[in-house]
């Protein structure tokens, strides 16, 4: 089996005070938050951050061809139950904007929670280097529990490929040394798997909400299932439940779940570091990217060498068997789960957090509608729109944005070479505050800002309250759904603020 | 910049302007119409002595049909055309260039719009097909503009508070001269206090410090400047129409700071160099500019040499730029009292010099420069907005010059030195 060589977390900025909801409907909701995707948030949107980060180890380096090293990945899989479109692929967007290989794959495993696992294992056991992307948008009605537990947020993973091909190689990325060196960061050791039909979580395509069954019923019925995964997983890894450093397990189904944590027979500092907050209190359960966010937060703070079970219940159950390395410590995310926690604003109402989800119609400025994006403009601009390649003039070293053909300092022409400024920080040097812009939540922050190294870009700032926004502020690009006009998802990039560490919550 | 201009070649000989407002009981045909035959009447002239037409309308219509069917023209040439906010500009100068030419003894400028009828406030932008990846559909022209603001108090030490209190003087400036204009949208004073409190629209910005949203028409005839006499004793002589289309790089180019309009600068160079102006604070009997939004005002000062770089504020603030000042600014109500009905506007500036020039506007709004001898009025209509934009500079005069009335045979003033025209020092991109 090939090895984990680089993950990454998404956790939205906002979060909901469970007590709004009970200020609202005078009853439900409860103590701690949950996490909140933003308006201009979706599923693939979010998958863009997971897997911006989970590629980030890749930064720099050099595959085959001298292409960077990013384009080594050769399949990319993406499991959500909140597809931004049917029909129409959401990895693709996902792989435009990661700026992947034309020829790699790029497929959707959308619909049920249980794709979050699948999409995470079909990576894991793939011949050559493959991602998986999970994420999730959880929704309840009004006053439910699924509306209080849930949790937005995504995960992305990296692996090496099991043999051969592109892939990872002795130690070498793009198996052509004298490459540059990728290590793994954690090896698969054992997995366990069983399936089985029941009814225990559903939900019709278009409804607004999930419905369970008693819980009670699935408890039962996930108990065995669980169990057989997690002994299977272990015996391949040839280890005992008492030599699991970490347990995991994710699932919806609530009381199953803290079933088959008792029914581990792991240490318990095993199961008191992983289920401790603020990840149960302040995120909730993000559903498809659950174990994701999880797996995550572990291999924040995972020593070497340690074993990781990985449980996911949802339609029956699969157990994953993992053990870091010693490189895993210097290899982690830039952002710990923890710490995108602590940098996240409560500030969010219940109201907005509504209208947010559909569930509160608002009266919309007096604008017209906006207009859908058109095709064939968005395919020329691929680069760009999604992937935020700007141009940089090959004579005078100006940046063009977006890439124009005619430097505009030195006016040379067809003298432009490919510029990425996803990743490049930048400064707002102005703003402004528009109050009259049709926003799904006005009003709108719109910012001038200055890439480090040049070029000068104006975009919607996001993440931010009005009080927040001043020259100077020092801003990240975020990959966004600006708006959705005739049934065609706008995708570009904002600017959010750059919100390092904990307690920078204002 | 290689222009030669056409001083003194061609004159305006009549005008014609509507009402600017809410006309909820007027279309586009009745509204071209009326300026139209206001014009003609004005010049003495029927529709079917004009030669050629300019039709300038930003939204309001396509093609030259959309003059030539109301007004029922038989076999002439009307073309349509648009530049942004500077659309009524436009159609001026190359109704001005045609009849330059010799081409056409007699053409006709003119511009219309009807916003009112979109049932939207504001502008409503028009819908060519995008990746909706450039930020341009997203935010509306009072953001923009507001960029402005913040920008000039930063770079001059301009206290914010102080700021406002000179966006404010802007608005209620042109409020007081509006109230004295019967065509004005806006009839009526505002108080200070009412226009500083007035709710926010974009960055400091309230809804006064915005121009009126509004219907209108406007038109001119334009004859060869020997031939002026011929229709009036009093033809307004073009001395200068320069009108620069910006390369749209202050949006992404970080030297911008969004403290100036470099394609406003560069215009009124241009303008001031065709029409022999030194010194065009004190040579100008009045500037009608295009005050979309307050701060454009301000900023326009400076760009337009009234006003010396970071000074503009002070010169607002003293009254400099009021109905009784040194250089009266406006006088008409601008785009914000008047209103701005985009095609049109730039003629209705034009309609203002007219009166003003010839001692026609009404009593209680006639700027005394006029009586004190100054014969030049200046134009000034702008497109888009800080960082990418059109700005159209236009001088005309009631004296026409000594070098005038040669046909052309004089591209250069004197001033130029006689060097060939094309030896100008930079050509641009």
């Amino acid at each position: 089996m090939g090895g984990l060589v680089g993950y990454g977390a998404y956790i939205p900025y906002y979060q909901l005070e469970r007590t709004r909801i009970a200020g609202v409907l005078g009853s439900g909701g409860g103590s701690g938050t949950r996490s909140v995707a933003a308006f201009d948030e979706d599923t693939t949107s979010m998958a863009v951050a997971a897997g911006r980060v989970a590629l980030a180890p890749m930064t720099g380096l050099t595959g085959p061809g001298g292409q960077p090293g990013r384009a080594c990945v050769r399949q990319l899989f993406f499991a959500t139950t909140v597809p931004a479109y049917a029909d129409k692929t959401n990895a693709t967007a996902v792989h435009a904007a990661l700026r992947l290989p034309a020829d790699a794959l790029a497929v959707d495993m959308a619909g049920a929670v249980r794709s979050g696992v699948g999409a995470l294992v079909t990576a894991a056991q793939s011949a050559v280097p493959a991602m998986a992307v999970l994420a999730d948008i959880r929704t309840g009605l009004p006053g439910s529990a699924d509306e209080r537990d849930g949790g937005d947020g995504a995960a992305a993973f990296v692996f090496s490929g099991a043999d051969g091909g592109a892939g990872l190689r002795g130690g070498v990325w793009g198996g052509r040394p004298p490459g540059p060196a990728l290590p793994v960061l954690a090896e698969v050791i054992g997995q366990g798997c069983a399936t089985a039909e029941f009814l225990d979580r559903w939900r019709t395509p278009g409804a607004a909400a999930s419905r369970v069954w008693e819980e009670r019923f699935g408890e039962q019925v996930y108990g065995p299932l669980a169990e057989a995964a997690m002994a299977d997983a272990l015996k391949q890894a040839g280890l005992t439940p008492g030599q699991v450093d970490h347990l995991i397990v994710a699932g919806l189904p609530a009381r199953a779940v803290s079933r088959t944590v008792r029914a581990a027979g792991v240490p318990a500092e095993a199961v008191a570091g992983t289920y401790a907050p603020p990840l149960s209190d302040r995120i909730g359960n993000a559903g498809t990217a659950q174990p994701g966010i999880v797996l995550a937060d572990v291999l924040d703070r995972a020593g070497p060498g340690e074993t990781i079970l990985l449980v996911v219940l949802a339609d029956g159950a699969f157990a994953l068997a993992l053990r870091t390395t010693e490189a895993l410590a210097r290899h982690r995310q830039a952002q710990p789960v923890t710490a995108q926690i602590a940098a996240g604003s409560t500030a969010l109402d219940y109201a907005t957090f509504l209208s947010w989800r559909g569930f509160l119609d608002r009266e919309p400025p007096r604008r017209p509608d906006p207009d859908p994006v058109a095709a064939p403009p968005s395919l020329r601009r691929t680069g760009w729109k999604f992937g935020l390649v700007a141009a940089k003039c090959t004579r005078c070293g100006t940046r063009s944005l977006p890439p124009d053909r005619v430097c505009q300092q030195c006016h040379a022409v067809d003298e432009m070479t490919p510029e990425p400024l996803a990743d490049v920080p930048a400064t707002v040097t102005t703003y402004t505050v528009d109050r009259l812009a049709y926003t799904p939540s006005p009003p709108m922050l719109m910012v001038v800002l200055d890439f480090d190294g040049g070029g000068r870009m104006r975009c919607q700032l996001t993440d931010a309250s009005e009080d927040e926004v001043r020259a100077g502020l020092r801003v990240e690009m975020t990959f966004r759904r600006l708006v959705t006009a005739a049934g065609v998802h706008n995708y570009f990039w904002k600017a959010r603020p750059v919100r390092s560490g904990p307690g920078k919550d204002e | 910049m290689g222009s030669h201009g056409i001083r003194d070649q061609v004159a305006i000989v009549g005008m014609g302007c509507t009402a600017f407002g809410e006309h909820w009981d007027k279309s586009t045909d009745d509204l071209l119409v009326e300026s139209a035959t206001a014009a003609a009447a004005s010049a003495g002239v029927s529709l079917g002595d004009i030669d050629a037409f300019w039709l300038g309308t930003m939204g309001s219509g396509v093609s030259g049909l959309t003059l030539s069917r109301p007004l029922r023209l038989v076999g002439k040439p009307v073309t349509r055309l648009e530049n942004m906010c500077a659309t009524g500009s436009e159609s001026l100068r190359n109704a001005c260039y045609a009849v330059a030419s010799g081409a056409y003894d007699c053409a006709m400028a003119i511009g219309v719009e009807k916003l009112k009828d979109s049932g939207f406030s504001g502008l409503v932008g028009s819908a060519l097909p995008g990746a909706g990846d450039d930020g341009k559909g997203d935010t509306t022209a009072p953001a923009n503009f507001s960029l402005l603001a913040p920008a000039y108090a930063a770079k001059y030490g301009v206290d914010p508070a102080e700021l406002k209190e000179v966006l404010t003087r802007v608005a209620w400036k042109n409020h007081q001269n509006g109230a004295k204009n019967p065509r004005a949208q806006f009839r009526k004073e505002v108080s200070k206090e009412t226009i500083s409190r007035s709710p926010l629209v974009a960055g400091m910005l309230g809804i006064f410090d915005c121009s009126g949203v509004s219907d209108g028409s406007a038109a001119a005839i334009v004859v060869r400047a020997e031939d002026a006499h011929r229709y009036t004793s009093r033809p307004l002589y073009v001395k200068a129409l320069s009108l620069v289309a910006g390369a749209a790089s202050g949006l992404s180019d970080p030297g911008y700071d969004f403290t100036t309009f470099p394609e406003v600068a560069a215009s009124a160079q241009d303008a001031y160099r065709q029409a022999g102006i030194t010194d065009p604070r004190a040579e100008l009997a009045l500037a009608e500019v295009h005050d979309c939004f307050t701060p454009t005002e301000l900023v326009l000062m400076e760009d337009l040499g009234f006003a010396e770089r970071g000074q503009g504020w002070k010169d607002v603030l003293s009254g400099r730029f009021d109905l009784d000042g040194d250089l009266p600014v406006n006088p008409d109500g601008g785009l914000k009292a008047f209103g701005h009905p985009i095609g049109a506007s730039g003629l209705r500036m034009m309609f203002e010099a007219w009166l003003q020039l010839r001692g026609e506007a009404p009593a209680e709004r006639a700027v005394r420069t006029v009586a004190e001898g100054r014969s030049l009025a200046l134009t000034h209509n702008l497109g888009g907005g800080p960082g990418e934009c059109v700005s159209f500079v236009s001088v005309v005069g009631t004296e026409r010059g000594p070098r005038g009335g040669s046909g052309g045979s004089s591209p250069q003033d004197g001033r130029a030195g006689g060097s060939s025209p094309r030896a100008s020092t930079e050509r641009g991109a």
